[in-house]
C-alpha cells in the first residue's frame, strides 16, 4: 500500500470530518433558523467530502479498512486534523470565524488539487470545490456583518479572532508526508499557499473592520496526532455508537 | 473534452424513468442527470451514478431504488458511483426543469444570473406561485443541499430555488 498517500488522505479527511462534527452539534441550536440550516448544510457537505476521501483510502488499503472503520475506530493520536477545526462552538462569532479561516485554506488547497497528479483526488476536488465556494461566501459575508455590525458583535468576533487566528499557521507547517506529496505532484506546496492565504485573510479582515492580532502563533502538532483536549471529547461522542454496538449499521 | 451525454441503453429508459429522487419525487433519475451510463453487459445492467452534492443522502436511497426497479424487471444490476466529471445543474433535462417549476421549486438560472440573485440580491428569480420576479433571497442554504430559500415580495409566499452548480 502507498502508506504516505494513505496518511495524506487521512489528513485531508480529518479536517473536514472534525469540523463537520463540530457544525453538526449546532443542529437545532443555531441562532436563527436560516443560520442553523446553513451550518448543518455545510456540515453535510463536509461529511460528503470525507466519505469520498475515506472510501478512496479504504480502496488503497485493499479494503482491509472501510470508510466506517477509518472514521469510527481510530483514537486521538491517529487523527491528523489541524487543531483549529476542533475548537469549540463558543458562540456564533467563533463558529463563523473558525469556518472562514478553514474555508479560505480549503479553497486554496482544493484549487491546487484540481491539478493533482492523483486522478481520484482530482475528481474529489472538482466535486468538493463547488460546495466550498458556497461555504466561503456564507462565512466571509458573516465575518463582515459581525465585524461591521454592533459594538457587541464587533467585540465578539474580535475575541474569537484573538483565540483562533494563532492556530492558522499550522495549515502550512509541512510534514514529511506533505513534502513527499508535493514532490510527487499530488499535493500543494504549502509555503506558496501560505502567502496567498494570509493575503486573502488580511483583505477580508480589513474589510470587516478587524485588525490582525499580534499574538504569536500557537502550538501545533495536529498533523502529527498531537491535539488539544477537545478532540477526545469530540471522538467520545462521535464514535459512541460504533464502540457500544460494534459493526452496527443504520 | 469529456462527453457529457450519458450513454443509456434505450431498452432501460422505461425502467429508469420510474425511479425518482426521494426528496424531489417529480424528478426521475434521468431528469436529474445523475445516471451517466446504463448498459447491459452479459445480462447484467451496469450503471454509473454520479452524486449531485457529495453529502446528498438521497444517493444511497437512489442506489437501492434502482436495484429494486431493475430486479422487478428481472435484471441483475451493478451500480458504480463515479465522481468525474462532476455533476452540474446543466445536466437537469429541460423536462426536469419544467417539472421542478410546476412542483414549486424555481429551476436554476445560468451561472452569472445565479450569482446576481444569490450574492447581489438582484430580483430575477421567478416566484413559483405568482410568476413575479420581485423576489428576494432569504437564505442561500435551504431545506436540502441543492436549494436556497426565497420569498416573493408580491404574493409574500416563500419558495425554494434550485441553486446553480457549475
Amino acid at each position: 500500500m502507498d502508506q504516505n498517500l494513505y496518511n495524506y488522505l487521512l489528513m485531508l479527511g480529518d479536517n473536514s470530518m472534525i469540523l463537520g462534527h463540530r457544525l453538526s452539534e449546532l443542529c437545532g441550536h443555531g441562532p436563527s433558523l436560516e443560520t442553523d440550516i446553513a451550518l448543518t448544510n455545510i456540515s453535510l457537505d463536509l461529511f460528503g467530502q470525507v466519505r469520498n476521501i475515506f472510501q478512496y483510502a479504504a480502496k488503497l488499503n485493499d479494503q482491509e479498512s472501510s470508510e466506517d472503520s477509518i472514521a469510527f475506530l481510530r483514537n486521538e493520536r491517529q487523527h491528523y486534523n489541524c487543531i483549529l477545526v476542533e475548537q469549540p462552538n463558543t458562540d456564533f462569532a467563533h463558529v463563523i470565524l473558525r469556518q472562514y479561516l478553514f474555508d479560505q485554506f480549503q479553497l486554496l488547497q482544493l484549487n491546487f488539487l484540481l491539478q493533482s497528479k492523483d486522478e481520484q483526488l482530482k475528481a474529489i476536488a472538482a466535486k468538493s470545490i463547488k460546495e466550498t465556494k458556497y461555504h466561503i461566501r456564507f462565512s466571509s459575508e458573516w465575518c463582515k456583518r459581525l465585524g461591521q455590525g454592533t459594538e457587541i458583535s464587533h467585540n465578539k468576533i474580535t475575541t474569537a479572532l484573538e483565540l483562533l487566528y494563532p492556530f492558522c499557521n499550522e495549515f502550512f507547517e509541512t510534514t514529511e508526508v506533505e513534502k513527499e506529496m508535493m514532490e510527487r505532484g499530488i499535493g500543494p506546496n504549502l509555503e506558496e499557499l501560505r502567502v496567498q492565504y494570509f493575503d486573502n485573510v488580511t483583505t477580508l479582515l480589513n474589510e470587516a473592520g478587524l485588525s490582525i492580532p499580534q499574538t504569536p502563533f500557537r502550538v501545533s502538532g495536529g498533523k502529527h496526532g498531537r491535539h488539544s483536549e477537545h478532540l477526545g471529547y469530540i471522538l467520545a461522542e462521535f464514535q459512541y455508537m460504533q464502540k457500544t454496538y460494534p459493526n452496527m449499521q443504520w | 473534452m469529456v462527453s457529457t451525454l450519458p450513454n443509456i441503453d434505450p431498452d432501460l429508459i422505461g425502467i429508469l424513468e420510474q425511479v425518482s429522487d426521494p426528496e424531489i419525487p417529480v424528478l426521475s433519475v434521468l431528469d436529474l442527470g445523475v445516471i451517466r451510463e446504463a448498459v447491459i453487459r452479459d445480462e447484467v445492467v451496469h450503471i454509473k451514478l454520479t452524486p449531485t452534492y457529495t453529502g446528498c443522502p438521497a444517493m444511497d436511497t437512489i442506489s437501492v431504488d434502482l436495484k429494486q426497479a431493475l430486479q422487478q424487471n428481472n435484471f441483475k444490476s451493478k451500480i458504480e458511483l463515479v465522481l468525474s466529471p462532476a455533476w452540474t445543474t446543466d445536466w437537469l433535462s429541460p423536462k426536469g426543469k419544467a417539472k421542478l417549476e410546476a412542483y414549486g421549486i424555481a429551476p436554476p438560472l445560468g451561472e452569472e444570473l445565479d450569482k446576481k440573485a444569490l450574492m447581489d440580491g438582484e430580483r430575477i428569480v421567478k416566484c413559483t406561485h405568482c410568476q413575479s420576479t420581485n423576489t428576494k433571497v432569504i437564505s442561500a442554504f435551504g431545506s436540502t443541499a441543492c436549494k436556497a430559500l426565497f420569498q416573493c415580495l408580491d404574493c409574500l409566499e416563500p419558495f425554494d430555488y434550485f441553486k446553480c452548480l457549475k
